[in-house]
């Protein structure tokens, strides 16, 4: 059984706590860096994060993107999207296929 | 291609052999799996551009609704309506293996009170604004997880991938090639000491021919004498 995080400014995250989701709002990016390393070590599934979080810790994120678990998805913050998450499939498949063949063009 | 650094004897020559075959059968396999990953990987990661989209623009909705339910309402009264959430979340995962990748597979259920909907507060202090968010965000949310799990899988095979063409590429022009080379060489070798013998014993049969006429001759010359 695992839980469903997710952290970001307040603004953006607050609406999500209607759904049941555990809301984590951080401000800064110490904050935000523990708060991430604490919830991969508690069960949490799936830690959604906003775009304008993520740019600070990215570091972080990587160490767990070869483990199954915890998936950290990058999702808009309510500033609009910034085109990070979409950056993030085109690395993927930058790494794995050595060019980015799918989505290229639009960068 | 440089050769290794081995003894040229016809023991390392029949292990080399065996490495080479084991090297091109393991080569063989790795590009079938390359193939296929690849061919799952694209798929997948097509897949998830397509999602990303979806949830990137339903979010900005979403957000949009949100900020119109703000707009009307003040921001505390708004808070404490959220404060408190009717329904519960709790995620179930199951791993997939797609060509000894595990990736994982979301499921999730929530633990609603009796009632159907999901407004976690009364409607006479909210706007009818809010209502339209969170059942805006609710509807969200299924292709939220969709996207969670389809972006951790290409993540994964992504990995997956890379290794594997790295290791493909190392078989076929590093492994596979350098023992062809070096078994080449121990060959080689072993074919000139052969031929190097050969010249030798025939050598050494012509002294020994040599010595035995001159021993016989030595003895018809003593006779005539």
């Amino acid at each position: 059984m695992y839980k469903i995080g997710i952290m970001g400014d307040r603004e953006s995250v607050m609406s999500f706590k209607a759904l049941g989701l555990d809301v984590f709002p951080s401000e800064n990016e110490e904050d935000a860096r523990k708060t991430l390393h604490r919830l991969a070590k508690e069960k949490y599934g799936i830690i959604y994060i906003t775009e304008n979080l993520i740019h600070a810790m990215e570091k972080d994120i990587d160490r767990y993107n070869d483990s199954i678990i915890p998936a950290i998805i990058p999702i808009p913050s309510r500033q609009g999207a910034s085109g990070m998450g979409m950056m993030n499939v085109k690395k993927s498949v930058e790494r794995a296929v050595g060019a980015d063949i799918l989505f290229g063009g639009d960068k | 291609m440089e050769r290794m650094k081995v003894n040229p004897t016809r023991m390392m020559l029949t292990t080399l052999k065996r490495r080479l075959a084991t090297a091109t059968r393991g080569h063989k396999l790795m590009k079938d799996k390359r193939d296929e990953l690849m061919k799952t990987f694209l798929e997948v990661a097509r897949e998830n551009g397509r999602l990303r989209q979806e949830v990137e623009s339903g979010l900005e909705d979403v957000y949009r609704s949100f900020t119109v339910a703000s707009a009307i309402m003040s921001g505390e009264v708004m808070e404490e309506s959220l404060m408190f959430p009717k329904q519960g979340v709790t995620l179930d995962m199951e791993k997939k293996n797609i060509m000894s990748v595990e990736v994982p597979i979301f499921t999730f259920q929530t633990e609603a009170d009796e009632s159907a909907d999901i407004f976690p507060y009364g409607f006479a202090r909210t706007s009818g604004e809010l209502d339209t968010a969170v059942s805006g965000l609710s509807d969200m949310f299924p292709k939220l997880l969709e996207l969670a799990a389809k972006e951790k899988e290409t993540a994964l095979l992504a990995a997956e991938l890379e290794k594997t063409r790295r290791r493909v590429n190392a078989l076929e022009y590093v492994v596979i090639p350098r023992l062809e080379v070096t078994i080449k060489y121990i060959t080689m070798k072993l074919d000139e000491d052969e031929r190097g013998n050969q010249t030798r014993l025939m050598k050494v049969k012509d002294m020994m021919l040599e010595e035995a006429i001159r021993q016989r001759r030595k003895k018809d010359e003593e006779c005539l004498g």
